[in-house]
Formats: structure tokens, sequence, C-alpha cells
């Protein structure tokens, strides 16, 4: 056979030998599957991708990929990814993140990313929960989601995500779901190929501490517009989005930041000799 | 089934019928290996044994592919008639504690997906050896559907308790 098709072994090849521990049923599985899609689509060599996270269940995705990965520490992905693509700037750096180590912990950080707007691409797995340190309200969670935590809810304003990629300057920004992997593989394609800093929320649910949101396949459909390149437009779409429109909100212009360095790199030791006692 | 994929050639079925395939394979590969983590042993033995089973499907299509150069399509541009590659049993809908009734259920609705894509074609009408080629496959999707039957009548539904935990997974401060 003489076949250049993006096969599901082409896109096994990406994956590690580590086997996933997330609960059966868990959207991150789908994500894992639409990250390896997307790297196989691009035909991108593994050793030239890093994937760098945070600390959550959505954030064990480097040890699931044959990819260079860090697992990093909780809240400060986008802030390894940024110095990893300075430094490295021929590779193709990607970030996966929850909505706690994102928004919450990693709340400032994402807003800078945004601002620097380095040529990196953040996929946010999106379950309004913190499911790692089991079921503790994120900052994405409905202000009325009862549970044992919290009980009648925290009565908190949700964080929508999208909204301050806009404001803060993400150069790419879209919504995908889990249960759609073909359509996310195609944003994440999207995004990578975007120069900048592209943002891709993921809804992604947690089956276990949010069994409700098994339903979330009823509720996202394609958003009824196209991408707009216009700040103004995204703004206003946004203001009657209710978090389940799928697909490419905003593609904008803005030229990626770099460092333009041309000094020789410095060597690890040169490095350790600054700090040391 | 009404909606026609707008099949065009042979190259393009076999195309379609092997990421099919493949994608089964994979997809019950990916379930009997959560299950297997989750010490459900009945539920991933079974998974194990219908990736088997696609995974000779797939050695069937790569038989009919022979020497002929297959187009190349992105993930986006296969047309299925829902979000993913049809054959491909719905990972959202497994559960740790889920039993060989569940199991085979899934598998079910994948392969009758399976047949409403072949069946889909048919009834778009078009070229002669498409049609022929979807009718064979569509015949053997047929066969699949039956066996899937066959084997989940063995398997009563379990009552409305079987996803009790006695030690379940609790929110924890
Ligand atoms: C500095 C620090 N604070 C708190 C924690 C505990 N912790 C681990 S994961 C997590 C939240 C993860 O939630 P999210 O990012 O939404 O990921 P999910 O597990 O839902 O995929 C927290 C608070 C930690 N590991 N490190
Ligand atoms: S706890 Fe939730 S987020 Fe974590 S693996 Fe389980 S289903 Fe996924």
């Amino acid at each position: 056979m003489n076949t250049q098709t993006v096969s599901a072994s082409a896109a096994r090849a990406y994956k590690s030998d580590v086997k996933p521990v997330w609960c059966p049923g868990c959207g991150d599985f789908t994500v894992l599957s639409a990250i390896t899609k997307a790297f196989a689509e691009l035909g991108l060599p593994p050793e030239q991708v890093a994937v760098v996270s945070g600390i959550g269940c959505s954030s064990r995705i480097p040890a699931y990929l044959n990819t260079y990965g860090f697992h990093g520490v909780h809240g400060r992905a986008t802030a390894l990814a940024t110095g990893l693509k300075l430094a490295r700037p021929d590779l193709t750096v990607v970030v996966a993140s929850g909505d706690g180590d994102g928004f919450s912990i990693g709340g400032n950080h994402f807003l800078h990313a945004c601002r620097r707007n380095v040529d990196l691409t953040y996929i946010v797995m999106d379950n309004r929960v913190y499911g790692m340190t089991k079921g503790q309200p994120s900052p994405t969670t409905e202000p009325d989601w009862d549970n044992a935590l919290t009980p009648g809810g925290t009565g908190l304003r949700a964080f929508n995500p999208l909204v301050i990629a806009l404001a803060s300057g993400a150069n790419f920004i879209a919504r995908g779901f889990s249960g759609d992997p073909v359509g996310t593989a195609r944003l994440i394609v999207e995004a990578i190929e975007t120069p900048g800093f592209s943002f891709v929320e993921v809804l992604s649910p947690c089956v276990t501490f949010r069994p409700d949101q098994r339903d979330w396949r009823n509720a996202v459909r394609p958003a009824p517009v196209q991408p707009t390149g216009d700040i103004g437009a995204a703004a206003r779409r946004l203001m009657t989005d209710d978090g389940f429109n799928l697909g490419v909100l905003y593609v904008g212009s803005r030229t990626p930041y770099q460092t333009h360095r041309t000094a020789a790199p410095v060597s690890p030791s040169e490095i350790e000799q600054q700090f040391a006692v | 089934m009404t909606e026609n994929p707008g099949i065009a050639s042979v190259a393009d079925l076999l195309a379609h019928a092997h990421a099919m395939e493949s994608e089964a394979h994979e997809r019950y590969l990916d379930l009997a290996e959560q299950l297997e983590l989750h010490r459900n042993v009945e539920v991933a033995t079974l998974f194990r044994k219908l990736a088997q089973i696609e995974q000779l499907h797939v050695r069937k299509i790569l038989d009919r592919v022979g020497a002929l150069e297959l187009p190349h399509l992105s993930p986006w541009e296969y047309r299925w008639l829902d979000d993913e590659a049809p054959e491909a049993a719905s990972i959202g809908e497994a559960h740790y504690m889920m039993t060989p009734h569940h199991a085979l259920s899934l598998a079910l609705r994948a392969e009758q997906r399976a047949l409403d894509f072949y069946s889909s074609v048919l009834e778009g009408g078009g070229n002669s050896s498409v049609q022929e080629l979807a009718r064979e496959l569509a015949v053997e999707e047929r066969e699949h559907v039956e066996l899937v039957k066959t084997w989940l009548a063995k398997y009563p539904e379990p009552g409305a308790d079987w996803a009790e935990d006695p030690d379940p997974p609790v929110y924890q401060e």
C-alpha cells in the first residue's frame, strides 16, 4: 500500500510506553489522541517537539508522549515554556494545563504569556474542577455548582479564559471539545501553524468529580460565525458566548516576541558559576 | 441514513475503510489498557479480543488495497457521518466499573455506525465499482453486527446498581 494517510498508527507513534492513569471516560484521553493526530498531520519529528505542563491530571500529558517533555511546577507551565522557546526557537513548544493549573495558581502567568506573544501553543483541558486533588472548584466552575466541598456553590463569577486571552493579546484563540477529537486535532494544527501565542481551551469532562459533564456532548455546537482578525468583533462575539461555542474565535497578526539573541549561548556551568557562594 | 458522504473512487473508499478499522483497533487497545489499569480484567480481556478482531479487519482491507495508491487525507477530510471514525468505540462512555454488557453494547453501537457509513455510500449512488465495494464492506459489517449481538446476548443487562463502588472516589479537602 502506498499511502500518506494520517493513520491511527502514525498518530500512535507519538505515544510513549507509559500508560495513562486517568479514569476511564476522562476527556483527557481524547485530547492526548488529538495532540498525536495533530503532530502526525504536521509530520513533526518527535525530537523537534517539547510538551511542557504544570500539575494536575491533564498536566500528565508529557509523560504519555514520546516527544521531549517537562512535567513542571504547578501553574508555571507557560513560564517554563517561554524560557524554553526563547532559548530554542527551533523547537515546536506546546504547553498543556488544566483550568486549575492555568487559571488559578497560573492565572498571572497566563495573562503575561498572552501579552508576550511568544510562539507557543497553549492547550488547557478545562473540566471546571481540580480533578487531581479530588474535586475542588476552579476559576471556571459555575457559581452554583453544589458539591460536598462548596455546599450551594462558590457563588463566584466564573472566569472566562477566552475573554482574558483576547484582552491580554493572544494571537490565536479557539475552543474545542474532547468529544470531537478530529475538530480538536484541527484546532491544534492551526494553533501550532499560527505564529505567536495560541490559546486553545478544550472542554474535557472530568467524569469522576463532574459526572454531569458527560452531557456536554449535547451542549456544544460549532460557533455560528467565522474566525475574525478584528479584536472588537471577537469581543462582541464573546458577549453572547455561553461557553459551548466551538471553533476558532480570533486569529491576529501580531509579530511573535523573540530575543534576537546574537551572543554565543552560555553553558550551564557558566550560569552555575554566577550563583556559586 | 440519507446523508451521502460523497465517496468518489475505490481508493477514496479504501482510505476511509482503512482509517476506520485502524482507529477501531487502536481504540479497543486504549480501552483495554485503561481497564487493565483499573483491574477490570474481564472487560479489559474483552476489549483486547475486540482489538484483535479489528486488527484482522485492518489486514483484510490492506489485502484489498494491494498496490493501489490511497489519497492523502487529513483527519478532518474524512467524510464520516459523525465526529470521528464510526467504528471507534466512544471513549467517553467508558467507566472503570463497566461490565461486559456495557463493553459489548459500546462495540455494537460502533459496528452499527460502521454499517451505517457503508449503507450511506450505497444509498449515495454513483460510481459502480465504489458501489460494489461498499456493498461487500456493508455485508461484512452486517456480519460483525450480528456477531456482537450474539456475544452480547450472553451478558444480560446488569442491575441499576452496577456502578456502586464500596470504596468510591471521594471529594477531599
Ligand atoms: C504549589 C502547589 N499548590 C497546590 C498543589 C495541589 N494541586 C495539584 S493539582 C491541583 C489542581 C489541578 O487542577 P487542574 O489544573 O484543573 O487539573 P485537572 O487535575 O483537573 O486536570 C492542585 C491544586 C500543588 N501540586 N502545588
Ligand atoms: S479525576 Fe477527573 S480529570 Fe482526573 S483523570 Fe479522573 S476523570 Fe480525568
